[in-house]
């Protein structure tokens, strides 16, 4: 017998082992944390690290999302049965109420709300008094996450410097804070959509239908699928079609999910997450690239968003 | 009984392991085209971003596309084209996965090389075959060396501007040879390899090309595929620092009134259940009850993974605290030397108190000596009063708590230490204890 018959780790069980770590280190660190769930396949991740972490204690935190108002129906449906199904608290802060109350202006009524939630998230940031907000960002989304710390710093403003961040070493995270200062705490920064996609295959994880494959009625609109005709919880719908475009109806899924106005889906056939697996592998587009139309203003719009308090 | 899923069963299943490594070298060396290579020949990246670096190349008036700006991060570091801190990169090769940490290569960021290094297993050098070993080159592998780790790739990278040169090459290979041995990485047990390569042609980074036929080792993602990942070289003894204790209290659930689960991630390692540990600083004994995963029963753990143990016997622990095996019980100790490197602008100064941050524990720390700094291009030690951004220290340091410190050359985890400032907050020095 030799003494070094040393195992080391798959990758997945790698990455799930640090998430449950940082996970963890924010319970340690922090006195008021929340974790930010949207119901999306990312949070949901984090769902199932933080039952690892936690469990058969309740998590240390509760969870939070920040409604614009214009989320799929079935997304928001699948958020409450989640956070019901676990037992945990939800709280649920919107972008229509810092409308209503003026910190919320809107440029003209269609423009997108996504980039108002960080308004609504420094609000309830103060509300509730968080000093963490665990968040499911990925350094692979996008150039400007590529920097981005495990536990990263916000001033006052909610405000990212980027010139201005801890130096993070070993897996020492510094997550102290002054009062009204805050940290946001990536715990799978390190993955990529691959990863995310092989964990919810391993871990069996449920997710909203509209992340699988289903018909829906959409136009081409500057080179991207634009879903059309959404049907929101009451009796409005949105994302209404411009005169001059021809309405198809296609089979598509989303890869990610957010703000109604202004995610776009992708053509597939992929019903299942085995399915979206090998999609994933084969792609040639990047998940952002394909998906999120805010981010193909400039080179620099998501450093500019998060400088300004965004996720 | 229990299950044993988390064990290597699933790895030989999957077989894909993990690898973090760096890359060290400036732009002028290639290093954003060579990791650009390896993104672009492992098929990382995709047709949306291809595009848009190739509008970009255009734009400034490039023939071919410049694979370097893929890894050009912030708005900031575009303006002045320079790099101002560690990105972190992922790639995969269906055998496993990598995450690059790309540090920048000028002199003042000395701490971002150490940074990216505290968390890497391997380490690119870059050398510019024409200029050969240099000044940074011997900087590099100094903070290298210092930062533990223990695989060194040298990458004489641009063999196309030398005609693909053997000559050259081994010219090279020996000059580096010659101050490793000086600085004693060789003596520090450090793997050292030389690959020659074109980042530009893609010569000897995922393909080998047909210029250079007189190399016969491995290109460079071979010798990444096969090298041993983290924690698999030596025996380490078990240290799982305490990161929270799970007491759920559940009036409902009998079965839980009494859990108490300390939860933590093994440092270094393994432990089965069973075996008899030791909490410390208390120094009591008890037995591993149970290892969990969530719900799920483990009957052994090792390295990385981040279990919740249950002990035999009730013994008040908390976070902070150690657990390890019996008979392998680190001294705690109220005073230790390391090499430090400041990371802050704000200089180090010996009449303040620090924060040390060791494993999950936390200690009021003043320095008590400064026994000399060293200069990182020279390795001369210096006599110092205090320290300023980017420099590298001996300092002896009076803590007013006790903490279980291994050396760091024998346990990169618990060898290993952060220094905050209490008044903002921020993470100011990052030490590696030699005593």
């Amino acid at each position: 017998m030799t003494t070094l018959t040393k195992q080391t780790l798959s990758h997945l069980d790698w990455l799930e082992s640090e998430a449950i770590y940082i996970l963890r280190e924010v319970a340690g660190q922090c006195s008021n944390p929340v974790l930010l769930f949207s119901g999306g396949k990312d949070s949901l991740c984090i769902l199932r690290l933080a039952e690892k972490a936690f469990r058969p204690g309740r998590f240390p935190f509760p969870l939070m999302h920040i409604d614009t108002g214009h989320n799929y129906q079935e997304v928001v449906d699948f958020r409450d049965q989640r956070a019901a199904e676990l037992g945990e608290r939800l709280i649920v802060r919107s972008v229509e109420d810092s409308m209503k109350r003026g910190t919320v202006v809107l440029k003209s009524p269609d423009e997108s709300r996504n980039k108002h939630q960080s308004v609504t998230l420094l609000e309830a940031i103060e509300e509730f008094g968080f000093d963490c907000c665990i968040g499911g960002a990925r350094r692979d989304e996008e150039k400007a996450r590529a920097k981005e710390r495990i536990m990263s710093f916000r001033d006052e403003f909610g405000q990212w410097d980027p010139k201005n961040q801890r130096p993070e070493l070993w897996n020492l995270y510094n997550a102290r804070s002054h009062k009204g200062e805050n940290i946001r705490a990536f715990p799978i920064s390190n993955w990529t959509e691959m990863d995310v996609w092989q964990y919810i295959e391993r871990e069996k994880l449920a997710l909203p239908s509209i992340y699988f494959a289903h018909q829906r009625d959409v136009v081409m609109r500057n080179g991207s699928i634009f879903p059309v005709n959404v049907p929101l919880a009451g009796t409005e719908t949105i994302n209404l079609p411009k005169a001059d475009e021809e309405i198809i109806n296609m089979r598509v899924r989303f890869r990610t999910v957010g703000d109604i106005t202004c995610t776009a889906p992708v053509e597939s056939d992929a019903d299942t997450v085995e399915k979206i697996v090998l999609e994933t592998a084969t792609t040639t587009i990047t998940e952002r690239g394909a998906t999120r139309l805010d981010d193909q203003t400039s080179d620099a719009s998501m450093e500019q968003r998060k400088k300004e308090g965004y996720f | 009984m229990s299950k044993i899923e988390k064990l290597p069963e699933y790895n030989a299943e999957h077989n894909d392991s993990l690898l973090r490594f760096m890359t060290c070298g400036s732009v002028d060396d290639g290093k954003s085209t060579l990791i650009g290579r390896l993104l672009f020949d492992t098929k990382t990246i995709l047709a949306d971003t291809l595009t848009q670096i190739t509008r970009t190349s255009k734009k400034r008036g490039l023939d071919a596309v410049d694979l370097s700006l893929l890894t050009d991060g912030l708005q900031a570091e575009r303006e002045q084209g320079i790099t101002i801190d560690v990105a972190y990169r992922y790639f995969s090769t269906g055998t496993r996965k990598y995450i690059i940490a790309d540090a920048p290569g000028h002199e003042q960021y000395t701490r971002n090389m150490v940074t990216a290094a505290s968390t890497a297993n391997l380490a690119i050098i870059l050398i510019d075959a024409r200029k050969g070993v240099l000044t940074q080159t011997r900087r590099h592998s100094y903070l290298a060396h210092l930062v533990g780790i223990p695989h060194i790739v040298v990458a004489i990278n641009k063999m196309d501007l030398v005609n693909y040169d053997q000559g050259e090459f081994e010219r090279i290979r020996a000059d580096y040879q010659a101050f490793a041995e000086r600085i004693g990485l060789h003596r520090a047990g450090h793997n050292i390899s030389f690959i020659p390569m074109s980042a530009l042609n893609g010569d000897m980074i995922v393909d080998r090309g047909d210029t250079m036929d007189w190399y016969e080792g491995p290109t460079l993602l071979e010798f990444l595929e096969a090298a041993p990942p983290a924690h698999s070289e030596q025996d380490e003894e078990f240290r799982f620092p305490v990161q929270f204790v799970c007491r759920p209290h559940a009036s409902d659930d009998p079965e839980l009134h009494d859990f108490r689960g300390f939860m933590g991630r093994i440092e270094s390692g393994d432990i089965s259940v069973g075996d008899a540990v030791t909490v410390l600083p208390s120094g009591l004994s008890s037995k591993v009850k149970a290892i969990q995963i969530g719900d799920e029963q483990l009957p052994h753990a090792t390295t990385e993974q981040s279990v919740t143990l249950l002990l035999e016997d009730e013994i008040d622990t908390s976070r902070g605290d150690m657990i390890v095996k019996t008979g392998q019980a680190p001294e705690p100790v109220k005073q230790i030397t390391a090499m430090v490197c400041w990371l802050s602008e704000t200089p180090l100064s010996p009449a303040r108190t620090y924060i040390v941050r060791h494993t999950t524990r936390e200690s009021k720390a003043k320095v008590g000596e400064i026994a000399y700094k060293i200069d990182v291009n020279t390795l001369e030690e210096l006599p110092a009063q205090a320290l300023t951004t980017n420099d590298i220290a001996r300092i002896t340091f009076k803590l007013a708590q006790p903490l279980m410190v291994d050396s760091y050359t024998k346990n990169r985890a618990t060898g290993a230490f952060i220094l905050i400032d209490e008044s903002t907050n921020n993470t100011v020095g990052a030490g590696m204890i030699q005593s």
